[in-house]
């Protein structure tokens, strides 16, 4: 396969990732962060030291990314989760901006002007097995009964409070699992690149995410595979108009939130059942229009 | 001590154009209770305004000035006509408007980059760069003019809000738009004057900023300080803002001086987050109830 489409797959499987955990927290826990970089960048910075300094295999690497991610996400939880919807999301910005300027401000990981020579340990295969194994634990997540009380909070805080749904445990719950699918994107992410910076991991890259997630649907598993698909190989075709395609990527936004805000797949899955499901309110919208017009 | 209190100068003076901008996103936040991330491109376009009036119109300073002022007011306008105003005809959640917002921001910083390019621009020189000493302390002409433009500006908008007609209702819709509404207050007109007033302090604060530092697409980001000032003295409240801004400002300067420049962003978002754990409504923001 040509390696630029290797390239590329490998991306849309590291956003992918990174994608997924939002995904549970703000498709299905209804909280907005824009401060997931900042747990990329965690998990990231913790593989190549793992990697790299110590010089123990990916896998390690992998692990310890996650675990770094989903304690300082436990961390941030406590602290800020109790904070209500708008609050939280400007505490996650802060905390985004703050562990990049950390780490710009870091001589010893190699401050701002990064980090070079990490292993480049990731292939299209082990990328795409971690994705695979991602889809099918949150999608086993969302229909348990943490993810019913997790969409339960999303749908009317105070109801699920007083139905006796802990909410704080279960946003905790929530952030902390994605997190951990951010720090392991990042860990993917910095050896793809073999070279990581905290300016790869800025606000700008946060909202990426979020977007992505919006695009494919607030509340769907599908619809985010399928957001972080089609908007990593778009800007990549759009390559030949590189300077128009970020702007043509804004304007995106706009429109979607003020024409199609449910995304592409809003709270529909790309699966059998839900296809059925999908086409029976289309054949009794059908229906109900036909027998209107009859009369 | 001179240092002291020359640091404190430079403080006061950057912290005077942090309240310029964050003014304006305290002012949308009272109305329409949502982080207006946006106003941070539309900051930087203030910049770009005031710096090609200068340069390729050639006008005299004060002339760039109220031209930068009056497009970005006409800007945020439209910004808000063409990104919000359908979220709020529907009433979208807020989460909506603030991804409306960033969206705006990514196409407004990018266009620029698109059409104008990346490169960092100086504005002319206007001001001596000699300073005016008094007593030991030397400041700067533009830090002095800095100040006091923004001063004027920010009582003149104290003035508007307390003492006008359209500044009444601006008050009564930040108590309660719906209530406004059927008092008779035209809404929709509230909203457009708020961004307007935005809009025409962002283009002086732009065109500040560029001068003192230098003029760039991405100035929009420093810009995002005068957020977390704005978020410091409590999202909403007007003197909140003033007072965060300038409390940051000073902060920032000290730290600067007396540890090192380098943490000087740190400390910005190491106050918000500090802000948003002890104290979610900052300084001055009045306590608000989540209603679930």
């Amino acid at each position: 396969m040509d390696t630029y489409i290797q390239g590329i797959i490998m991306l849309a499987g590291i956003n992918l990732m990174a994608v997924l955990g939002l995904s549970l927290l703000t498709g299905f826990t209804g909280l907005f962060s824009f401060g997931h970089a900042g747990f990329m960048a965690i998990g990231a910075y913790s593989a190549a030291i793992v990697t790299s300094l110590l010089k123990l295999p990916f896998v390690f690497g992998i692990a310890a990314s996650g675990v770094m991610a989903g304690v300082v996400a436990l961390l941030i939880g406590k602290l800020t989760l109790k904070l209500k919807g708008d609050y939280f999301c400007i505490a996650t910005l802060g905390f985004g901006e703050a562990i990049r300027l950390i780490l710009d401000n870091f001589q010893g990981l190699g401050g701002s002007r990064g980090w070079p020579g990490i292993p480049a340990y990731t292939s299209i295969w082990n990328i795409v097995i971690v994705d695979i194994l991602g889809v099918i634990f949150l999608a086993n997540l969302v229909r348990s009964r943490h993810g019913r009380n997790m969409i339960a909070v999303r749908e009317e805080e105070l109801a699920a409070q007083v139905a006796g749904i802990d909410v704080v445990k279960y946003k905790t719950l929530a952030l902390v699992i994605s997190a951990v699918y951010a720090g392991v994107a990042g860990a993917f992410l910095g050896h793809y690149m073999t070279f990581i910076q905290p300016k790869m991991f800025a606000l700008i890259k946060s909202t990426e995410l979020t977007i992505i997630v919006i695009f494919g649907g607030l509340g769907s598993i599908s619809g985010s595979v399928l957001g972080a698909i089609v908007l990593t190989f778009l800007p990549e075709m759009l390559r030949a108009v590189d300077k128009w395609r970020l702007v043509a990527y804004g304007a995106a936004v706009i429109l979607i939130m003020i024409t199609r805000p449910r995304g592409l797949m809003g709270g529909v899955e790309l699966t059998p059942s839900g296809i059925r499901k999908v086409l029976a309110e289309h054949r009794a919208k059908r229906k109900a229009n036909a027998e209107r017009s009859a009369q | 001590m001179t240092q002291f209190f020359q640091q404190l100068i430079n403080g006061l003076s950057i912290g005077s154009v942090y309240a310029m901008m964050a003014v304006g996103y305290s002012l949308v936040y009272s109305i329409m209770n949502f982080s207006n991330f946006a106003h941070g491109g539309v900051i930087m376009l203030g910049a770009y305004f005031g710096f090609f009036s200068m340069t390729l119109i050639k006008l005299p300073f004060a002339a760039a000035f109220g031209l930068a002022a009056v497009g970005t007011a006409a800007l945020a306008v439209l910004i808000e006509r063409i990104a919000y105003k359908p979220l709020r005809d529907r009433k979208a959640p807020f989460l909506y408007f603030i991804i409306s917002a960033m969206g705006a921001s990514i196409f407004l910083e990018n266009i620029v980059i698109a059409t104008i390019g990346p490169t960092f621009r100086t504005y002319p020189q206007v001001f001596s760069r000699t300073p005016i000493s008094i007593g030991g302390l030397s400041i700067g002409r533009l830090d002095l003019i800095m100040f006091g433009v923004s001063a004027l500006c920010l009582v003149a908008l104290v003035l508007f809000i307390e003492r006008t007609k359209t500044g009444k209702a601006i008050r009564a819709a930040s108590y309660n738009m719906k209530a406004a509404a059927l008092m008779g207050v035209d809404t929709d007109r509230v909203v457009m004057t708020v961004f307007a007033i935005g809009g025409l302090l962002a283009g002086v604060a732009g065109v500040f900023f560029g001068m003192k530092y230098t003029v760039y697409p991405q100035i929009g980001n420093i810009t995002l300080k005068s957020f977390v000032a704005a978020v410091f003295g409590g999202l909403g409240s007007l003197p909140g803002a003033v007072l965060g801004s300038v409390i940051l400002g000073t902060l920032e300067t000290f730290v600067a001086g007396y540890l090192s420049s380098q943490f000087r962003d740190l400390i910005a978002f190491v106050i918000l987050i500090g802000v948003l754990v002890f104290r979610p409504t900052g300084i001055m923001g009045k306590p608000s109830e989540d209603k679930a």
